[in-house]
């Protein structure tokens, strides 16, 4: 078998020290929202978390006096670092536009640590970040999962034991980029494309996993776009499809039945609410926007009431990004398209819209078992909020991860500045 | 199954075609109860709006009802003047990546299409419009984009009918792009100042010499008859340039120029503004901008900060909010988050007032139409909201809508898509309800 993690994770968590949070309503995503509670975060776990908690008497302790804590919000569908800020061609390093299928390559290699765009990101509450390939491709390679921390290198900022995303694109895109460079250029090239592509890698590892089985004779040549496919169909990379349209959705499900493997979200999904039922009957979660629509044809049919559509239908629902402004208020996303379910009689209380942010985005990226909660023993990922995060005036004031203050607005020296932005940008953050 | 399909549509338009329809406004309202933000005075607690054939007849504490008034109780709730967007394409964009419903952009002469007049391409029944004014908008700036100069900007309201019912004002600036100059055939910054000052300087000689240039006699100019025709408002100083610009060196050259030809100019975009807030206040140019964007998304934009209209602001710039600046392709589409960038300009250093006056009154100043728009007082437009708490919470709704004195209450295309999917058929592969 080959090295499974050859660019392997050297993340270490940051000096952190105890600290107890008290006074403060805290939405845990893992049940109703403890008012006026307390939390400790201890040796970068959350070590106690309740209507009061006991510290030891050398914690920092925090008075939370009419704010509020919640977990680290989670982006599953980010583009930072592959896209890094100035811009421009040089930075552009999303899209392996030179063949529509592509499983061979790797987000992280793209990935340019010092994007000024991760400290904002961080600023606006997200601690973890899912890394993908642009949607040129039907197969765009693979995702990373990154810790919000500063590193030298992009093994320092690479979440500890994440399995990796597979990026596919359905529709519009892929016929776009290929339609005049021999195709697809068409919706049914497009499925032709996944079709052809699962097949070989069916094959491919069929020959593995007999290789690996009774190692007999030589073992079969690698390849590393079907080594990432047959990891997919061992469960063990989790797919992300880029898709807008209902009836494409299901279309996609259908081929992952054909070959066998699951597909973990659908992003955009703006459609997504048309089938709900669907989504919610095959597990399949949508990574959403609350209000993106009408610039292409596929995103027409966009309304803001999709989340609460497909959250009462039973379907996880993310709210995801794509953008490195947007990514900074997802909360604020998440209040949008929680008042358009009040609007239609579909509430979604807080409790539930704060598990849009935190705890399904860490399912989707199959983490759940250690963030996306404020449970005992999860990773103390954890921010506080100025006011109720479903507030247009509430802003993350301290950002911790493993236990961490990675981020203080209260503190310049707590702000995170990235190599680039050293003399190009003046310091004014707060 | 074919004629259930055909039902469908034919209900849709029936739905539109009422709407546009209805006749003018002609009754009087009077919206009572509710804390007034006339914006142009202080907020009265309790107070009584009335509009009367369009227009806003009294504001005030202490207003008679005119008998036979329809009453909208306002008790607890806000009454603003209709939100008014500085700066979009909504209208002239209907679906981003479908070329001929993109109407913003004029090829011109060498990047020059002064002429352009956008509204010419403007939609009134753009299915975008009504979820701008379901949310609040009654008014936008449809702005040309691209080029060196992009064209003339028209002042409109959301109501149906032609073109020219929602002209409230046209032209209300000429547009020109201070940025990158390889995207206007140029080489560097220099080159883009010097063509726009030869542009200056070729409208001054062009108004001059009109009879010698009907007669041929006139050296070659830079651009079109009809681009210096258009130009002449400019350097008479009677339409002000909306110079779309980011970086501080370049505000500042623009600055230079509208000073040295006389031209009245005004800021959008303006990421690193707030670096000579002191310069831009002093010289009086309006800054047209959101609240929404911190990535130095260029090396034009490097300061760019969610303070910058604040600190605009407390500069004492007139500050103009674009809804959804920061936004892409969905910018049309998100108009209506006008009121989540005021409630960011708040949360980055604006005050609630400001931020209130910046979405209102402010735009309704720079261009030159707070006769008609942007306040509740007196004589102006009956464009009115009210809205069920502080416009700018996500939790509150525009209760009531109203322009030209009419209350809209019309389903947008979304509404239509969620009364058709809000219950989902047994199985997927059921239709969905027709």
């Amino acid at each position: 078998m080959p090295n499974a993690d050859p660019f392997p994770s050297t993340y270490v968590p940051f000096a952190s020290r105890t600290t107890v949070i008290r006074n403060v309503n805290i939405l845990t995503a893992a049940g109703p929202m403890i008012r006026n509670g307390a939390i400790l975060l201890q040796n970068g776990k959350i070590a106690a978390v309740g209507a009061t908690v006991d510290a030891p008497a050398d914690a920092l302790a925090i008075d939370g006096a009419g704010k509020y804590v919640t977990p680290g919000i989670v982006d599953d569908h980010s583009h930072l670092g592959v896209y890094a800020a100035p811009g421009g061609n040089a930075l552009s390093d999303g899209n392996e536009a030179t063949s529509p299928t592509t499983p061979q390559v790797w987000a992280e290699h793209s990935v340019w640590p010092q994007d000024p765009q991760f400290p904002r990101n961080l600023a606006g509450g997200v601690t973890t970040l899912q890394v993908l390939p642009g949607s040129a491709n039907l197969i765009g390679g693979r995702s990373v999962v990154l810790k919000v921390v500063p590193g030298r290198t992009v093994q320092a900022m690479k979440f500890p034991g994440a399995k990796y995303g597979l990026k596919m694109a359905c529709g519009e895109n892929p016929k776009r980029v290929y339609g005049s460079r021999g195709g697809p250029s068409t919706r049914m090239g497009n499925v032709a494309g996944y079709r052809a592509a699962w097949i070989k890698a069916v094959d491919y590892r069929r020959k593995w996993d007999k290789w690996n089985a009774d190692h007999k004779g030589d073992p079969p040549a690698r390849d590393l776009g079907n080594e990432t496919l047959a990891e997919v169909l061992r469960g063990n990379i989790l797919v992300h499809n880029h898709c807008y349209r209902a009836d494409e959705m299901a279309q996609m499900i259908d081929i992952s039945h054909e070959f066998g493997y699951k597909i973990r979200s659908f992003h955009h999904g703006v459609e997504a609410y048309k089938i709900a039922d669907l989504l919610a009957k095959e597990g399949i979660a949508g990574s959403l926007w609350a209000d993106w629509g009408s610039f292409k044809m596929e995103a027409l049919d966009a309304v803001k009431a999709n989340m609460a559509l497909v959250d009462h239908a039973g379907a996880r629902v993310i709210v995801h990004s794509d953008d490195p402004s947007g990514s900074q208020r997802l909360n604020q996303e998440a209040a949008k398209a929680m008042e358009a379910g009040a609007e239609i009689g579909l509430p979604v209380s807080e409790d539930q819209a704060i598990k849009w942010l935190t705890i399904n985005p860490a399912w989707a990226l199959g983490l759940d078992d250690k963030i996306g909660s404020l449970e005992t023993g999860k990773n103390a990922d954890v921010v506080l909020w100025t006011g109720d995060p479903f507030s247009v005036y509430s802003k993350p004031e301290k950002v911790w991860i493993d236990g961490a203050l990675l981020y203080d607005r209260l503190d310049p020296s707590e702000q995170w500045r990235t190599d680039f932005e050293l003399g190009f940008v003046p310091f004014n953050r707060n | 199954m074919i004629s259930y399909r055909l039902n469908s549509r034919f209900a849709v338009a029936i739905a539109l075609s009422v709407v546009a329809a209805l006749p003018c406004a002609s009754q009087t309202i009077a919206i009572t109860g509710g804390k007034v933000y006339p914006v142009s005075g202080p907020p009265i607690e309790n107070g009584t709006v009335i509009i009367t054939n369009g227009k806003i007849a009294a504001v005030g504490a202490n207003v008679a009802i005119p008998a036979g008034a329809q009453r909208i109780d306002a008790t607890g709730k806000i009454v603003t003047p209709g939100f008014v967007d500085a700066s979009t394409q909504l209208g002239v964009q209907e679906v981003a990546a479908v070329n001929d419903t993109r109407d913003m952009s004029a090829r011109g002469k060498d990047n020059i299409a002064a002429g352009f007049r956008v509204w010419e391409g403007l939609n009134p029944n753009s299915v975008l419009l009504a979820p701008a004014r379901k949310e609040g908008v009654t008014t936008f700036v449809i702005v040309p984009t691209g080029g060196l100069v992009s064209g003339q900007a028209a002042l409109v309201d959301v109501v149906p009918g032609a073109t020219t019912d929602m002209i409230l004002k046209a032209p209300v600036a000429m547009v020109a792009v201070v940025g990158d100059p390889l995207s206007v055939g140029l080489a560097s910054r220099g080159e883009v100042i010097e063509k726009l000052r030869e542009l200056l300087e070729d409208t001054k000689f062009f108004q001059t010499h009109r009879d010698a240039f009907d007669r041929a006699q006139t050296r070659p100019f830079s651009a079109s008859r009809l681009d210096l025709e258009a130009m002449i408002p400019v350097i008479e100083g009677k339409l002000p340039l909306l110079v779309a610009v980011d970086r501080a060196s370049d505000i500042d050259g623009a600055m230079r120029l509208a000073r040295d030809y006389n031209v009245k100019l005004m800021i959008s975009s303006g990421a690193e503004a707030w670096m000579i807030a002191d310069k831009i206040a002093a010289a009086r140019i309006p800054v047209l901008t959101g609240a929404m964007n911190n990535i130095p998304a260029g090396f034009a934009a490097l300061g760019q900060r969610q303070e910058n209209a604040g600190l605009l602001r407390k500069a004492g710039v007139q500050v103009a909010l674009i809804g959804n600046a920061g936004g892409g392709d969905e910018e049309a589409f998100n108009v209506r988050n006008i009121k989540q960038e005021a409630g960011n300009a708040v949360s980055y250093g604006m005050t609630w007032d400001d931020a209130l006056r910046a979405v209102t009154l402010t735009p309704a100043e720079v261009f030159g139409a707070s006769d008609r728009v942007g306040a509740l007082k007196v004589g102006l437009e009956g464009n009115v909201v009210v809205w069920s708490g502080d416009p700018f919470e996500f939790t509150t709704r525009a209760e009531h809508v109203f322009v030209r004195g009419r209350e809209y209450t019309d389903k947008t295309r979304q509404d239509l898509l969620v009364e058709r999917y809000r219950t989902l058929p047994s199985s997927h592969n059921t239709p969905p309800p027709q």
